[in-house]
């Protein structure tokens, strides 16, 4: 493939059968809830998390124009050298760093994830950066973890965690070889 | 500040950074990416609206207190396969599973076992898969992700009893 060829797309249609999946689960909910608590316990919750979602679009809009201005940005031989199928351990130690110390929240990891692997990224760096966001990502943990949990349970689950976004990116990147559907 | 209110703002400086090296490659490099991301944004926004404000019916639906005496004081195996299953369960979102996860705790559940739950539910959760992984990564990769952290909740509890000598 040369660097020339646009990104493959993904089919996209508005709505797809998981989202149809999840509406159905949250009209579910909403029923049981309405059941539980009536009107007032529905527009309670509708009220809190219509606020949650207006809260993150700004959030969501920088992290899609992150992704694609960083597909725009970074040399496709640039990405494949440093984290591409073939960079091995470096690259999964490398995704790693970027993902715990990066900013956001799934707004900012997912499409960045998924801009780096259309510019040559392999599948076990990719695998490793969000699965080091999901585990040790610095900026979750602070934020949301430790008051819940508390700094000791933290502490012990990250430093537990370190080695673990590695193991999945070396487990991702055999399966890949092993599983027919895609090159990398 | 608030804590969020860095985030955003740490998010759009790095957007603004990256909009500047891009456009120092030429303008149309630019806008042609700054489309991109709009599109991609356009299109998650339906997919967000019912994962995200449907996020408190979901969690109505999972019975809260089921999960809890799933996470037994038991730390065997089945307990904890018992907590990754629990943890895959468990709604998205910012908070719930660390809100289980405290309140489990405080009842008397197994320090591993919330551990394992905890790590599952950030590794797994459904309706963060659908919501926000699927949309906008290649599904393959989705599946490869998940199929190689299968072992990892599992993998955490055995890190954590031999850090802490925790049984």
């Amino acid at each position: 493939m040369s660097a020339s060829d646009p990104p493959p797309q993904k089919p996209r249609s508005l709505i797809d059968g998981s989202t149809l999946f999840v509406l159905a689960l949250v009209i579910a909910g909403a029923v049981i809830v309405f059941r539980r608590e009536g009107i007032p316990g529905l527009t309670h919750i509708l009220a809190e998390d219509s606020w949650l979602f207006l809260d993150i679009l700004p959030k969501v809009l920088a992290g899609c124009l992150i992704g694609a201005f960083v597909a725009a940005v970074l040399p496709r031989e640039f990405v494949s050298r440093w984290i591409g199928a073939g960079s091995g351990l470096t690259g999964l130690v490398i995704a790693t760093a970027v993902g715990a110390i990066m900013p956001g929240g799934p707004f900012t990891i997912y499409p960045l994830a998924g801009a780096l692997l259309a510019i040559g990224a392999g599948v076990g760096p990719a695998v490793a950066f969000v699965t080091s966001w999901t585990l040790i990502g610095l900026n979750r943990a602070i934020i949301w973890e430790a008051p819940f949990l508390g700094v000791d349970f933290v502490t012990t689950r990250m430093i537990v965690s370190l080695p673990l976004p590695i193991l999945a990116g070396l487990g991702a990147h055999w399966l890949a070889r092993i599983v027919p559907g895609g090159p990398r | 500040m608030s804590a969020t209110l860095a985030v955003t703002l740490s998010l759009w400086v790095i957007a603004a950074v990256l909009a500047l090296f891009a456009w120092r490659k030429g303008p149309e490099v630019a806008a042609e990416a700054a489309r991109h991301g709009v599109l991609d944004f356009l299109y998650l926004i339906p997919r967000l609206a019912i994962g995200v404000i449907g996020s408190g019916f979901l969690a109505a639906l999972l019975p809260q207190d089921v999960v809890r005496s799933w996470l037994g004081p038991d730390s065997g195996l089945t307990g904890l396969l018992l907590a990754t299953l629990a943890g895959a369960l468990t709604p998205g979102g910012p908070v719930i599973g660390f809100a289980i996860g405290a309140t489990a705790l405080k009842s008397g559940a197994g320090y591993l076992a919330v551990m394992t739950y905890v790590t599952a539910w950030a590794l797994f959760a459904f309706q963060r898969l659908i919501v926000w992984e699927l949309p906008v990564m290649p599904t393959r990769v989705v599946w490869l992700r998940v199929a190689a952290s299968l072992p990892l909740p599992i993998l955490t509890a055995w890190g954590v009893m031999l850090l802490t000598g925790r049984g």
